[in-house]
């Protein structure tokens, strides 16, 4: 067992974990608190994952800004100390019949494609392969900046790839997403005829509809959820 | 399951799928359903990063690239649009009715 598979273990265990636990208590304080560990071992699996621009924006966004509101909800609708609602026995009995049969038409549906499980005997290819788009993207980084050293630079580290093909040179991601968002996909430089590339522009019209949505959206929450004073009125 | 691929990290988000369904259906406090809803799109998103990973898999070039990474930040912004408002309709909630156990909410029912 190496680091990559006990990490995964170990973050997959707690996220999964906590998440049973967060069906199975009936405290909204401790739901909460056991929601926060399950997202943040999902950060985890991110980096695992090899998208450490995803998993950090996890971990700053979700655990550190969606799940803050979450908690002053709980505090702000508290109705006593320890105010717990149950839930009837006939509901657990048909939540268990439905969870139980989703899993068993999900898990084996995970399993049913061969080149998903990661099976070894192709890992040769792979190197190859992930080698090769690590030299693209390094022609891509270095024809994008622009002085000689740098280029010298970016050269030795290409024949210093090549020399180790299982370690292919990935930069970290935030610069081919922020690419990305341009237009520019250095993870698919020969992808798609220019007929069809023509028209694309990355990710820059979703980026600006979804900054506005979020905009408009925080500004119908704080009309929404504002004190009435109807009372004084 | 010595090589991870991306089959196990799909296992760790169907569970955590339907972990959040159960959660959606089971819990009467709204805000309960709220945490639920998180869970699923985060097991949502956990398969979209393992997709456009380019290490889990024996073929990468069939994967989603970077595609899934830009899909699992909207889910990540959307998530927190939709927690915001969720939020916000909970707390006009509980001023009205002064609880937030769903149950109560069926002024609408026809």
């Amino acid at each position: 067992m190496n680091w990559h598979t006990f990490f995964f273990l170990l973050f997959a265990l707690v996220a999964c974990g906590f998440a049973v636990m967060v069906v199975l208590s009936s405290n909204i304080v401790r739901m909460a608190l056991y929601l926060i560990f399950s997202l943040g071992a999902t950060a985890g699996l991110f980096f695992l994952a090899g998208a450490d621009f995803v998993g950090a924006m996890q971990l700053m966004i979700y655990v550190g800004g969606t799940l803050v509101l979450l908690v002053f909800g709980v505090m702000l609708t508290a109705q006593g100390p320890f105010v717990s609602m149950k839930t009837r026995g006939g509901d657990w009995i048909l939540a268990a019949l439905l969870s139980g049969s989703l899993l068993a038409f999900l898990v084996p549906a995970a399993f049913s494609i061969k080149e998903w499980t990661n099976a070894p005997p192709a890992a040769a290819e792979e190197h190859h392969a992930a080698a090769g788009r690590g030299r693209a993207e390094a022609k891509v980084r270095f024809a994008l900046t622009s002085t000689p050293a740098e280029n010298a630079d970016a050269a030795a580290d290409e024949s210093s790839t090549a020399a180790l093909p299982g370690m292919a040179a990935q930069p970290a991601t935030a610069t081919r997403l922020g690419m990305g968002l341009l237009g520019v996909r250095v993870d698919k430089l020969e992808g798609r005829s220019p007929e069809l590339q023509r028209g694309m522009s990355g990710y820059l019209l979703p980026f600006e509809i979804v900054s506005v949505h979020l905009l408009v959206v925080l500004v119908g929450a704080a009309y929404l959820a504002r004190s009435k004073r109807r009372a004084t009125r | 399951m010595e090589p991870v691929g991306i089959s196990h990290f799909m296992t760790v988000g169907a569970i955590m799928f339907v972990c959040g369904v159960v959660c959606m259906a089971t819990k009467r406090n709204a805000l309960g359903v709220l945490m639920g809803i998180e869970l699923v799109l985060n097991g949502a998103n956990v398969n979209f990063v393992a997709l456009s990973s380019d290490f889990l898999t024996t073929n990468p070039a069939r994967g989603l690239g970077l595609d899934g990474q830009f899909i699992a930040l909207f889910v990540i912004v959307l998530a927190a649009a939709e927690a915001a408002v969720a939020l916000a309709i909970t707390l006009n909630f509980y001023n009205n009715h002064s609880t937030v156990d769903v149950d109560r909410a069926d002024e609408l029912k026809g």
